[in-house]
């Protein structure tokens, strides 16, 4: 990690850990991840490319070694840029590359996620903070707290401070798939949002807030086990 | 208190940092109190000194969980009025403090203006403005004047408590571009006036200490690093995780725990015991327990032999018998026999330790268990997907899970339709029951069986292979075969997959335990036999010495050379016997665990992949299909395996050394097996707190294997001539004679009388009455609870009824009357509610909503004498600076500021 580590100046490197609940390897990692996408696109492909349907994952068994190669092939192609890395660091990754991280891929939330965490103005990309951010709260140190506020602004579609029957919605949406044979029916879906209302919505005024949803995460058992990611 | 309310006190910090990103009051509140504060740093001779504390506390209370704004508003108002006093004293300061009222506002105005769009760019560019003032006021509030002692002390403060925020800002729904410049300003504070701390000969212990504190964080931080890097097979089991959803996962990361534990007890007996003994003790050959006997010498080196662990291995240090009775072993004096003792009751401590340990980390996180039923929708809702699904297979499987579990629980509400069938369930779950008794039934009198005829074997002698192993692998086999069935019957009651998971398990851990029992209840007949049969052995050994040394036909003179080892009769060593059916059973269970993985799983995997192009139907799809990953079967094999390492260490010290090779060898066979030859479950579920059930098992089991060790520890005599305990009568008499000889006389009185039963038997009272005790407070804490959950559910009631009234009062007014109209209804609540602290403007921040009349609210609060009533309606139990108020009441706090400020809809 000595090269990669040189790259990203100590007291960034600091202050990111400082920040984040990632460790020094991981932040290094995503700075692979972020910065030298086609390279982790490349590896994606050639995953892909032996995966189809109703197989089994034996042929995906050589990801573990994605970093160390991510990392080498980074390294060789340092030199030419050496100058620009720290400028880089300010660079917006597009959604679409951010999207086809394999960690991602297969999640219904992850246009949602990227947009919460993108600060830019237009929120059509992250940039390398902003995917430090993304890491450090779904990773596994996070505190419940900060898991769950970050997890209410993602199932907030409209953005609008609170989880209306709208949102709920498209949250059922999202979690039961695309597929029409998976899709709740309209009436099942009233039911269903009903029923949440009624467990959840404490002050009645038919949508949930932040405050009440925190409330419920913080009483279910496993939600701070599965809201993570790991690259 | 318990968990319940922790719980809720975690919300209401949530709530306050969920208050605390939104928007004006809070930075309003910081400006003010922060420009006061540098200000009073400079400004403040002795009045201003109370000010100045309150709003230390003010800031305090506000920086990891901000208080409640209109306590805040008070306080500040209060300082407005001593900056009036403080006008009079001196002149250059009036000038000032108009300018910072004027600069407040100001910004009241800029806070004013931006109120209804609540986003974040707004608060950044509040958190920019305001910046640059505070720290360009800080700074001349110290430019080039020398300190007082009061001030050292604040600026004390104040840099801890930017340490403070810097330590929690992580923990801040920041993006990272704002929590980069507070970090950077907070740690410029911190660089700039930790110099200016401690003056004269203290500056320089200041400094050095700083420096120290420094070295040390970051020594931590890369120890910290350094630590996650050792934690081996991370990727591989983060790799699983992503393919097969955690629950998969749960059990590597079991494994690899138990792989951990073992080491341990691995170094605990291999560094204290077998190590010395190899170096120190006797060398093989010496004396007779160290010799291979004359009749088995020529095939003591055949494979087939060795296989069994007899021959060689079964004279070495592997194993109890082996080592000599001697006290001391070596130059080092090394108290062997004590320390083998001592290791074995250690092996069981560590394990009892450490098993209790994470048994309580794991319970520490989570929360009270009877809640959940209240929110079973909202669970399955929020957090029911799994993150770290990254493929798209397992991602289908979870949708139709989820899809399935929202259809279910729907149908549960309705309670509909259900009803027709639940005598049919209601059958079909006795009979799969009875079946499945009778399978456990079954496999006990089977195994009883064989182990009757094993002893039956082993007094005949030419045997076959199959005869020796008989119970090992009628033992394999059971483990093999019995689970699938239990599964398959399990079919039969069409439990939800979690509920299917326990009752799998509990079968499948009835049908290992019983198996278990039932092999110790015979192995322990066997023990009594061989116990029977020593005394005879005894004498024959006398005598043969006897009449080796005392025969006629030798010369008196020449001292006869001693009898070879070889050839002195021997007694069977009960204790070798046993540590050999375990390390038997140890390996011939993971040779069949490997055995299954590679038929049941590679084998049918590469079949149906395979095969699939020239079948007549679709393999892959259809009937074989590929293998799921048996989470139930795994652990609890790798739990009886562990219980069985347990109970053999004892008598076969090699045993751990076993298994730790066996866990390594299958954390990577089965990483390999379930990445290449499985796919994920088709119900995908997630782990939840299984990993603790895991450990519940394991302490059963830990516990159960306790039980025939410390039976036989004490209460069997061991045998006469093998073993460290030879020639004693029980083997803990190991333990006095180390304290008779060794220790001063008064610990060995001390000893004695701490055996003694008079004061045992009192101790174990007490125990009990602790217990009791503790038994009853937690029993009297969940009832408290319980009255505390119904508490919340009624005031929700009034709360639905508030609700409406208002909503017909504001039907009939419209406009600037709900400001009013919430006003008083949350003083009314105020009065009513005499327990709820003053909520009006605590909770106004609850929503960003509520920003707008918030403000005014406050402010207005403020401006009221009412204000001075407020401190006064306030519990003495709730202290005025806590930002957290009784967690009972929070929830109708933040639901009555709520609907007390929204506008209706």
């Amino acid at each position: 990690m000595g090269g990669s580590g040189s790259r990203l100046s100590k007291e960034l490197l600091a202050e990111y850990q400082d920040l984040t609940f990632l460790t020094k390897q991981e932040i290094l990692f995503s700075v692979h991840v972020v910065l030298a996408p086609h390279l982790v696109d490349n590896e994606q492909q050639a995953r892909s490319g032996n995966e189809h349907t109703g197989k089994p994952i034996a042929e995906n068994t050589d990801s573990s070694p994605l970093s160390t190669r991510a990392h080498r092939r980074f390294c060789e192609l340092l030199p030419q840029e050496q100058r620009s890395v720290e400028q880089s660091l300010l660079a917006q990754v597009p959604f679409e590359q951010i999207l086809s991280l394999p960690e991602l891929k297969a999640n219904p939330f992850k246009e949602r996620i990227c947009r919460v965490f993108s600060t830019s103005p237009t929120r059509d990309s992250l940039s390398f903070e902003d995917f430090l951010d993304l890491l450090s709260v779904f990773s596994d140190t996070a505190t419940p707290d900060i898991k769950s506020h970050y997890a209410f602004r993602i199932f907030d579609f409209d953005d609008d401070g609170t989880l209306n029957r709208e949102d709920l919605s498209r949250l059922v949406n999202c979690l039961t798939g695309e597929g029409e044979d998976t899709r709740l029916s309209a009436s099942e879906m009233k039911q269903l949002i009903d029923n949440i209302l009624e467990e959840s919505d404490i002050d009645r005024d038919g949508t949930i807030n932040l405050s009440e949803f925190q409330h419920v995460i913080s009483r279910s058992p496993d939600f701070a086990s599965s809201f993570k990611i790991v690259l | 208190m318990s968990h319940q309310v922790k719980g809720l006190k975690e919300e209401a910090q949530g709530g306050m940092k969920g208050r605390a990103r939104s928007g004006s009051p809070r930075t309003g509140d910081r400006l003010g109190r922060r420009s006061s504060s540098k200000r009073a740093v400079k400004a403040e001779a002795t009045p201003g000194r109370l000010g100045a504390q309150r709003s230390q506390k003010a800031r305090t209370g506000d920086s990891p969980s901000p208080g409640s704004p209109r306590r805040k508003q008070t306080g500040r108002r209060r300082h407005g009025e001593e900056l009036g006093e403080q006008e009079q004293s001196k002149a250059e300061r009036t000038c000032q403090g108009r300018r910072k009222r004027d600069e407040r506002a100001s910004f009241k105005e800029q806070t004013a203006a931006p109120k209804k769009e609540k986003e974040i760019p707004r608060k950044e560019k509040l958190k920019r403005q305001k910046k640059p003032r505070s720290s360009s006021l800080a700074s001349s509030a110290f430019g080039g004047e020398s300190l007082s002692e009061e001030e050292l002390a604040r600026i004390l403060e104040q840099v801890e408590e930017k340490k403070k925020l810097i330590a929690t800002m992580r923990s801040k729904p920041w993006p990272m571009a704002k929590k980069l410049t507070e970090l950077r300003e907070a740690q410029e504070f911190v660089e700039k006036y930790e110099g200016a701390l401690g003056k004269g000969k203290g500056k320089r212990l200041y400094a050095y200490q700083m420096l120290m504190a420094k070295k040390w964080v970051k020594f931590k931080r890369d120890f910290d690093n350094f630590k996650t890097q050792c934690i081996p097979w991370e990727m591989k089991i983060k790799d699983i995780e992503s393919h097969f959803g955690s629950s998969v996962a749960s059990y590597f990361i079991f494994l690899r725990w138990m792989y951990g534990v073992n080491l341990v007890l691995f170094g605990l007996i291999f560094g204290l015991v077998i190590i010395p003994e190899v170096l120190m003790g006797m060398p093989y050959g010496s004396i007779p327990r160290k010799t291979v006997p004359r009749a088995e010498e020529e095939k003591a080196m055949d494979f087939s032999v060795l296989w069994d662990f007899e021959g060689y291995i079964k004279y070495s240090a592997l194993f109890y018998g082996y080592y000599n009775n001697q006290r001391t072993i070596g130059w080092l004096r090394y108290r062997l026999p004590m320390a083998y003792f001592m290791v074995g009751v250690s092996v069981f401590g560590y394990s009892l330790m450490i098993v209790i340990r994470s048994m309580a980390s794991n319970t520490q996180g989570s929360t009270g268990e009877g809640e959940s039923d209240n929110f079973t929708f909202s669970f399955k809702m929020f957090t029911s997907w799994d993150y770290l699904i990254g493929n798209s297979e397992t991602a289908d499987n979870k949708y139709a899970s989820i899809t399935t579990s929202f259809k279910e629980s729907i149908v549960d509400e309705q309670e509909s339709n259900k009803e027709e069938n639940i005598h049919l369930t209601r059958f079909l779950r006795v009979l799969a029951n009875f079946l499945i008794i009778c399978c456990l039934c079954g496999s006990g009198y089977l195994i009883y069986f064989v182990v009757k005829r094993s002893q039956q074997f082993s007094k005949m002698q030419n045997v076959s292979w199959y005869e020796r192993n008989e119970v090992e692998i009628v033992m394999s086999l059971l483990g093999m075969f019995c689970p699938p069935l239990f599964e398959t019957i399990a079919l039969l009651e069409n439990y939800h997959p979690r509920t299917g998971l326990k009752w799998q398990l509990g079968r499948i851990f009835a049908l290992f335990l019983g198996n278990l029992y039932t092999f110790l209840l015979a192995l322990m007949d066997d023990v009594h036999l061989k116990l029977a049969n020593e005394e005879t052995i005894k004498n024959i050994t006398h005598w043969t010495l006897f009449n080796y040394y005392n025969s006629s036909g030798w010369n008196e003179s020449v001292p006869r050379p001693p009898l070879h080892p070889a050839d002195v009769p021997r007694g069977s060593c009960w204790e070798t016997a046993v540590g050999i059916e375990f390390m038997r059973l140890t390996v011939s269970d993971m040779l069949v665990t490997y055995i299954t993985i590679l038929l049941g799983d590679f084998l049918r995997a590469c079949f149906v992949r395979f095969m699939n192009y020239c079948w007549c139907w679709d393999l892959e799809a259809g009937f074989p299909s590929y293998a799921e990953f048996d989470i139930s079967g795994n652990v609890l094999g790798l739990i009886f395996n562990q219980g069985m390492i347990w109970m053999g260490s004892f008598y076969a010290p090699g045993l751990v050394g076993i298994n730790v090779l066996r866990l390594l060898t299958s954390m990577y066979f089965q990483c390999w097996a379930v990445m290449s030859s499985n796919v994920p479950h088709e119900r995908v579920f997630k782990a939840s707190r299984s990993n603790n059930f895991y450990m519940g098992l394991l302490l059963l089991v830990l516990f159960l294997s306790l039980l025939p060790v410390a039976y036989t520890i004490m209460s069997l005599p061991p045998s006469f001539d093998c073993g460290p305990f030879s020639g004693k009568n029980r083997m803990y008499d190991v333990l006095q004679e180390t304290i008779e000889n060794d220790f001063p006389t008064f610990l060995g009185k001390i000893f004695a009388f701490l055996a003694n039963p008079g004061l045992i038997i009192p101790a174990i009272l007490l125990m009990f009455l602790a217990i009791y005790y503790l038994n009853s407070v937690s029993k009297s804490l969940s009832r408290a609870n319980a009255q505390l959950r119904k508490k919340i559910q009624a005031l929700r009631e009034v709360e639905k009824s508030h609700k409406s009234v208002k909503g017909k009062a504001t039907a009939r007014d419209s406009g600037d009357t709900p400001k009013n109209s919430s006003k008083n209804a949350t003083q009314l609540q105020l009065t009513k509610e005499e327990t709820t602290p003053p909520s009006a403007s605590q909770s106004q921040a609850t929503d960003k909503k509520a920003q707008g009349p918030g403000t005014s609210n406050s402010a207005s609060w403020t401006a009221l004498p009412a204000s001075g009533h407020l401190p006064i309606s306030r519990p003495p139990g709730v202290k005025p600076d806590s930002g957290h108020a009784p967690s009972q009441t929070h929830l109708w706090r933040s639901a009555s500021g709520k609907s007390a400020q929204r506008p209706p809809h």
